[in-house]
């Protein structure tokens, strides 16, 4: 295996370019520079091809190229002593060279930044717009289940109810049991410097009553469900099988966001429930084995000190909650584009996008509430 | 296998020489036995089409060829290198010189089709990038592109040109062997001659061994040199596409005698 070389040797009219060994595309790399750098002065130039072996698609685009650019340089250059084979794929080459440059590299500075940011704009009005537009038909799709309930798919709704609710419960106690842990034996450090022990209960009840149990739950949901409904109905809608469904005369809003968004309306808050009483019984072990408040102690200052309504407060987010999680979820899945690539994209959003969007509907909460004095 | 001369063997020119030789190759699924003592040559500088009723294991002969198959037993010899027992070097300076393009593309999904056929070109080349650049260019052209779709992502394209696609990239080194599964399969009756005629061409300017699977009587008879019949396991007759008619076995009849045959046989003809 012979490199490729090659060698100018100039007179006063032209010149000659002696080329010699294998062009091929794996070694061009190492004569690149020098064809870039040959400058032949006077008026021709030959290209001496005797020397060389063999020539591959690689081989001949650098010598079209170096052609095409002398030539522009008012230079007649001509290939001698080359191999009909060789030339017939420089003829080959030479016809296949687009004429226009293929892809554009992109733009940089203020004006091209400026544009960008204007499009990001133009794209976050659109989307907005779609999700609204398609919170509205899942509102109606809900409202025509309420009013004709027996068009409902039941099926595809238990099953959902299934995977999003009963398969979940695990996890979501766990956590619930976790927290209450938490909440108690942190609790249990700051208010012992006050002597003040007792108010563990008011601590873990209210704040996983009112805030935490749904919160975490809902985060846990949207982590759980929300990124498996899209990731299901988008590789769907890559498959085409979405488009399917509408000239069959389904409308893929009853057929795949109801029963999703329904089954997130009815096992969010079993959920929720779950992990508030998960919680508190965490809470309690931790207080009993930390603090000594016995659980029958427990359970009297909690009936005592913690209304009703902190239970009601945070189970009244949960619905708000699962709706928010399955029509960010379902909303993503429909934007899904063409390859795979893109359904793990609307995923990854999908699930960033609920869980900022539930962490700002419990904020909003907070401040109804507090406003309300509830 | 010494005692019997193979047949390809044989009738071997002395000039020709094979860059693919597979010897009593057999494969399996479970108890499914797809090929048993399946022996083939390829000439270098050929178009070898491979047909076969389905389930002959026509594709999974061509991923055993390049190496995403591992037989049960045989041999197989891709330009000189026994590539069943290579190292890891030798397998990797061979899988330079061929190219594989899949039925459907299988392009890489998060790239556009330049940087598609720029990938193998980073992986395996040493040159600067507007080299890489102008010569994945090149390759989409002579693949049949417009200049247009090198930035486009795979999704956008149509299954014609996803299929061109793929066939730059499998151009993208300058390979020596070029596998093709199914290359016209899917596409319109124009789309499908004008893939052919560029099979042709390419074949003939850059002196590529052409390994191609299909199913299309209009390509058989418009560009392969050689006609391999998978059946019974093995490869049950080979040779130009004229000798297939006179075989003495049914598919083989009905596949070349019946009526799109017959109409496939014109149109070539009237092409040479």
């Amino acid at each position: 295996m012979s490199a490729p070389t090659l060698i100018l040797e100039g007179s006063d009219n032209g010149s000659v370019l002696r080329l010699a060994g294998r062009y091929l595309t794996h070694s061009l790399g190492t004569v690149e520079k020098a064809f870039a750098d040959v400058d032949a002065g006077g008026r021709f130039l030959e290209i001496d091809m005797s020397g060389v072996e063999v020539v591959d698609t690689g081989g001949a685009w650098l010598i079209v190229e170096l052609m095409a650019r002398l030539e522009a340089d008012g230079l007649k250059v001509t290939l001698i002593n080359a191999a009909p084979s060789h030339l017939a794929l420089i003829e080959t080459v030479r016809e296949a060279i687009p004429e226009e440059p293929g892809e554009e590299e992109p733009e940089r500075g203020l004006l091209a930044w400026l544009e960008r940011v204007g499009r990001e704009v133009e794209r976050g009005k659109k989307g907005t717009l779609s999700i609204l537009s398609f919170f509205g038909e899942t509102l109606a799709a809900l409202a025509r289940a309420v009013v004709m309930p027996w068009k409902m798919r039941w099926a595809p709704l238990v099953s959902q109810m299934d995977d999003v609710g009963f398969k979940a419960v695990p996890i979501v106690a766990l956590m619930g049991f976790l927290i209450g842990i938490v909440l108690a034996f942190q609790g249990a450090t700051q208010l012992q410097q006050f002597g003040a022990e007792v108010f563990v209960v008011e601590l873990i009840s209210i704040s996983i009553l009112r805030e935490l149990g749904i919160l975490l739950t809902a985060i846990i949901v949207a982590g759980r469900s929300g990124s498996a409904f899209t990731a299901s109905v988008g590789s769907m809608k890559v498959q085409e099988e979405i488009d399917a469904m509408r000239t069959l005369g389904l409308n893929p809003i009853d057929v795949l966001v109801l029963p999703r968004v329904l089954a997130l309306l009815i096992m969010l808050p079993i959920l929720g429930f779950v992990a508030n009483m998960s919680g508190l019984f965490g809470g309690a072990l931790m207080s009993w084995l930390n603090l000594n408040v016995s659980p029958g102690m427990f359970v009297t200052r909690l009936q005592e000190t913690t209304s009703i309504w902190h239970l009601g407060v945070g189970m009244i987010k949960a619905p708000f909650f699962a709706l928010v999680i399955g029509v960010i979820a379902c909303w993503q899945a429909f934007q899904v584009r063409g390859s795979s690539t893109s359904v793990g994209q609307r995923t990854t959003a999908s699930v960033v996008q609920s869980i900022f969007m539930v962490i700002a509907l419990d904020a909003l909460f907070s401040v109804f509430f507090a406003k309300m004095g509830v | 296998m010494d005692g019997q001369p193979h047949p390809a063997a044989t009738d071997a020119a002395s000039d020709r020489e094979a860059v693919i030789k597979v010897r009593g190759l057999r494969n399996q699924f479970g108890r499914q036995v797809v090929h048993d003592g399946l022996d083939l040559d390829v000439w270098r500088g050929e178009v070898l089409g491979v047909v076969g009723g389905s389930g002959t294991g026509k594709s999974v002969l061509l991923r055993t060829i390049v190496g995403l198959n591992k037989p049960a037993a045989g041999s197989i010899e891709v330009l000189g290198v026994d590539v069943l027992n290579a190292s890891e070097a030798e397998r990797q300076s061979v899988e330079q010189r061929w190219g594989v393009a899949f039925q459907d593309g299988a392009l890489f999904s998060s790239l556009t089709v330049l940087q598609n056929v720029m990938a193998p070109m980073r992986e395996h080349l040493r040159m600067s990038r507007g080299l890489m650049k102008a010569l994945g260019e090149l390759k989409i052209s002579l693949a049949g592109l417009p200049p247009l779709a090198c930035g486009k992502f795979p999704s956008e394209l149509s299954g014609g040109m996803r299929k061109r696609a793929a066939l730059a990239r499998a151009l993208a080194l300058d390979p020596e062997i070029v596998f093709l599964d199914e290359p016209t399969a899917g596409l319109d009756p124009i789309g499908a001659a004008a893939y052919d005629e560029l099979i042709g061409e390419l074949q003939r300017s850059l002196g590529l061994t052409v390994f191609m699977v299909t199913h299309d009587l209009d390509s058989l008879y418009a560009i392969c040199d050689r006609i391999a019949v998978l059946a019974e396991k093995r490869v049950l007759v080979e040779g130009p596409i004229e000798t297939m008619t006179s075989v003495d076995n049914a598919w083989v009849q009905e596949y070349f005698t019946g009526p799109r045959a017959r109409a496939a046989q014109e149109k070539g003809l009237r092409g040479k």
